[in-house]
């Protein structure tokens, strides 16, 4: 379980409250209107801030004090998801040697093995200034197979991509999930990916990020907070 | 998106040595000649002269610079022609130019064999001489005519471009165009243009001393000079150092309060669409302009090469051992001043970084020479503490050119090298230097041009068994081997303008954008 208990986090004129708790292997999108705190809620969980009071637990075990990337998290963020000056094999190659020493031979076929599994086979020696957008996505989602953490964090990394390629994203997000076993958290402002993707929606709204519900559970009688942000 | 407020505070230990160590190297100085500073007795009649003249020549040359440079901004920012761009670009150059080459070139000119005196015999006009308060002001223009200039332009390119075309579908006289959108701006502008050259001015050193000289036209900075190596008079060398230090300080706050908008002048190739001042009367004039200030930056640096060439091929072995010295000076101090700006390429490092624009090169000279005199022979030193002294005078330029880049660098990828737990060094070697290599390449090849070409703090500490090309120059020039100073001039231009190239170029080739 990912238990996020009493934790309050405050910014200025801004705080989030969240008392939650998001089961292993689920995929669960974030959503809420802009401004909510939706990439705050994200941040906690993968300890880019730290919360001024409660505390963040994987498996029973506090982590509300873990550097990043010592959590069981991999995160993919809006952008600069790779960076641009090093081919691909050594973006995903950071994944294994965070130090950035030369890869062994196994693990050069990892990469490549994951490269394969995204449908980047023989692109290792690009560099990301030389793929299209959705080819950037696949890459950095490649490099998450690498990491193969218990929890992946997506804070909207497809928003830049049209209609077809964000699904076909998602659905390549699915799949690695299921290889992974992993906790999915996907932040969205559209509640299509919410339906379309997650088996479970947190809502975030007024400051407050609330327990998760069965996806289509909360589209068929949608709450107060929801309707107003749908519009209808 | 708010900040992410986990502090990336990587390598904040490299950012206090280097805060420390520039700290101690600036404040240590500074504290020596505090503490070594005789009482107001001291100072003679002469030094109050140099006091005075350093004022008058620095409001000078401040006021004829940006005088000057009105007009020529102005025309450069209405006109389209053909080496508009490299014009603009040339203005840049005076920045990176030795000074003693400069000097060197102004007394092939305006000197007393020079062209400009060559015009006026054959006209039976009295002849000019170079040498005294005139020919300081005539030497800082040259140096500081072309930064107004860019000050300006800036100024000038900063009014939207509708304005103009409103102004034109209004029908507004040439006056009350002026008066409307040029006027403010220049109220806006010229004063800090003019504070930043005021301050530069009163630090004035090698301009000084080749071109200056004797009661009436001594500054504070020469004096300095003087009493350290004619009258070995440290305790008034001392006290001149505090007045300099009090001067360039007090002029440096203010003219940091009118914050001339500086930078490096990204943009500056285009030029308006207008529709003013197109009679020909105004095209003219604008042509006018422009000549008569290209003529005046380039015709020195032309006879500097002409007259040089020849003298190239016979160079001296001191010519030759002092050009080795420079190359080395100028490679270290790049090291120095590039190992320094990289941690302290944050807010805070910059401020501790802007101490070398207050102190001058003979102001900490001073001070290291009190420093190290009870332990060590300081002209032994003569060469280490010019690598110092030029990568500290270098550090607040590097500062401004690395840390906007540095920022970006961290706030683009510091969340991914975050999650990805990259160790200080991976994140070093293959995301910092990778990411900063222009501005790197940029802020190495002006301090190596710096370095390469400053003639300060080496003229206090050198012994005649040791020179660095500037020093060698000046010391040609000293004994009247004009021919062998044209060609080590030569040699230094080619050497400065070569060492800014070749960073500057190796920060570019194959960059990932």
């Amino acid at each position: 379980m990912l238990t996020l208990e009493k934790v309050r986090y405050g910014d200025g004129g801004f705080s989030l409250e969240a008392d939650l708790s998001l089961a292993p292997g689920r995929r669960v999108a974030i959503i809420g209107p802009s401004g909510a705190g939706k990439s705050t809620l994200l941040d906690l969980i993968a300890g880019f801030r730290r919360p001024e009071e409660g505390r963040v637990l994987w498996q029973g075990r506090d982590i509300t004090d873990t550097a990043p990337d010592r959590r069981p998290v991999a995160m993919l963020f809006q952008e600069n998801n790779l960076f641009p000056h090093l081919d691909l094999a050594r973006n995903l190659g950071l994944a294994l040697r965070p130090e950035g020493g030369r890869l062994w031979a196994d693990e050069r076929r990892e990469v490549e093995r994951a490269l394969d599994r995204v449908g980047l086979k023989g692109y290792a020696n690009r560099k990301p200034g030389a793929l299209s957008g959705g080819q950037q996505s696949r890459a950095a989602l490649a490099r998450v197979l690498l990491q193969a953490r218990p929890i992946i964090a997506l804070d909207e990394p497809f928003a830049a991509l049209g209609p077809a390629l964000k699904g076909e994203m998602l659905e390549l997000v699915r799949g690695v999930a299921g290889e992974l076993g992993a906790l999915v958290l996907m932040v969205s402002h559209d509640p299509e990916d919410a339906k379309r993707f997650a088996d479970e929606v947190v809502l975030v709204d007024a400051g407050v990020a609330a327990a998760p519900v069965a996806t289509r559970r909360l589209f068929a009688d949608p709450p107060e907070a929801l309707r107003r942000y749908l519009g209808s | 998106m708010a900040p992410r407020a986990v502090a990336l505070s990587r390598g904040s230990a490299a950012a206090w040595a280097a805060g420390l160590a520039v700290a101690a190297l600036t404040l240590g100085p500074v504290a020596a000649v505090l503490l070594r500073a005789g009482g107001w007795g001291d100072l003679g009649p002469g030094d109050w002269q140099a006091l005075r003249f350093t004022l008058l020549q620095a409001l000078a040359s401040a006021g004829a610079s940006v005088a000057l440079a009105v007009p020529v901004a102005r025309a450069l920012a209405r006109r389209r022609f053909r080496g508009r761009g490299a014009l603009v670009a040339l203005m840049g150059a005076p920045f990176i130019l030795p000074v003693i080459v400069a000097v060197l070139g102004l007394i092939a000119v305006f000197g007393q064999n020079g062209l400009a005196n060559g015009a006026l015999r054959a006209l039976g006009l009295p002849e000019m001489t170079i040498y005294g308060m005139h020919g300081v002001i005539l030497a800082h223009v040259f140096f500081n005519l072309p930064l107004a200039v860019r000050l300006l332009l800036q100024g000038w390119l900063a009014i939207p471009a509708e304005r103009f075309r409103l102004a034109a579908s209004l029908g507004l006289s040439p006056w009350a165009m002026f008066r409307a959108l040029e006027a403010p701006m220049l109220l806006r502008i010229a004063p800090g243009a003019f504070a930043v050259i005021f301050v530069i001015c009163l630090s004035s050193f090698a301009v000084a001393l080749t071109l200056g000289g004797g009661p009436r036209a001594t500054t504070v900075e020469l004096a300095i000079y003087q009493a350290v190596r004619f009258d070995f008079d440290l305790g008034r060398a001392a006290l001149l150092s505090v007045i300099q230090l009090a001067l360039a300080l007090a002029a440096g706050l203010v003219a940091l309060r009118l914050g001339a908008g500086s930078g490096f002048g990204a943009g500056l190739d285009r030029a308006h669409r207008r529709w003013d001042g197109q009679g020909p009367v105004a095209r003219v004039l604008d042509g006018l302009w422009i000549s008569l200030a290209a003529a005046f930056l380039l015709t020195p640096l032309g006879m500097v090469a002409l007259r040089g060439l020849p003298g190239l091929a016979a160079l001296g072995p001191g010519t030759w051992e002092a050009a080795v010295n420079s190359i080395t000076v100028a490679l270290v101090s790049t090291a120095l001043c590039i190992a320094w700006a990289l941690p302290l390429a944050t807010r805070g490092g910059e401020l501790v970084g802007l101490a070398g624009i207050a102190l001058s090169p003979l102001v900490l000279g001073t001070g290291l020479f009190l420093i190290v005199r009870p332990y060590v022979n300081p002209f032994a030193l003569a060469l280490p503490v010019t690598m110092v002294v030029n990568a500290l005078v270098a550090l607040p330029f590097a500062l401004r050119i690395l840390r906007p880049e540095a920022e970006a660098v961290r706030a683009e990828y510091g969340c991914l090298a975050l999650a990805l737990g990259l160790s200080r060094w991976a994140w070093l070697r293959l995301v910092f230097l990778p990411r900063l290599r222009r501005p790197l390449g940029f802020a190495a090849g002006l301090t190596a041009a710096l370095s390469m070409g400053d003639l300060g703090v080496i003229a206090l500490f050198a012994d005649p068994d040791r020179a660095t090309l500037p020093l060698q120059v000046y010391r040609l020039m000293g004994s009247y081997q004009m021919q062998a100073a044209a060609g080590a001039a030569l040699l230094l231009l080619l050497l400065s303008f070569g060492a800014f190239w070749i960073f500057d170029r190796g920060g570019r080739v194959n960059a990932d954008a």
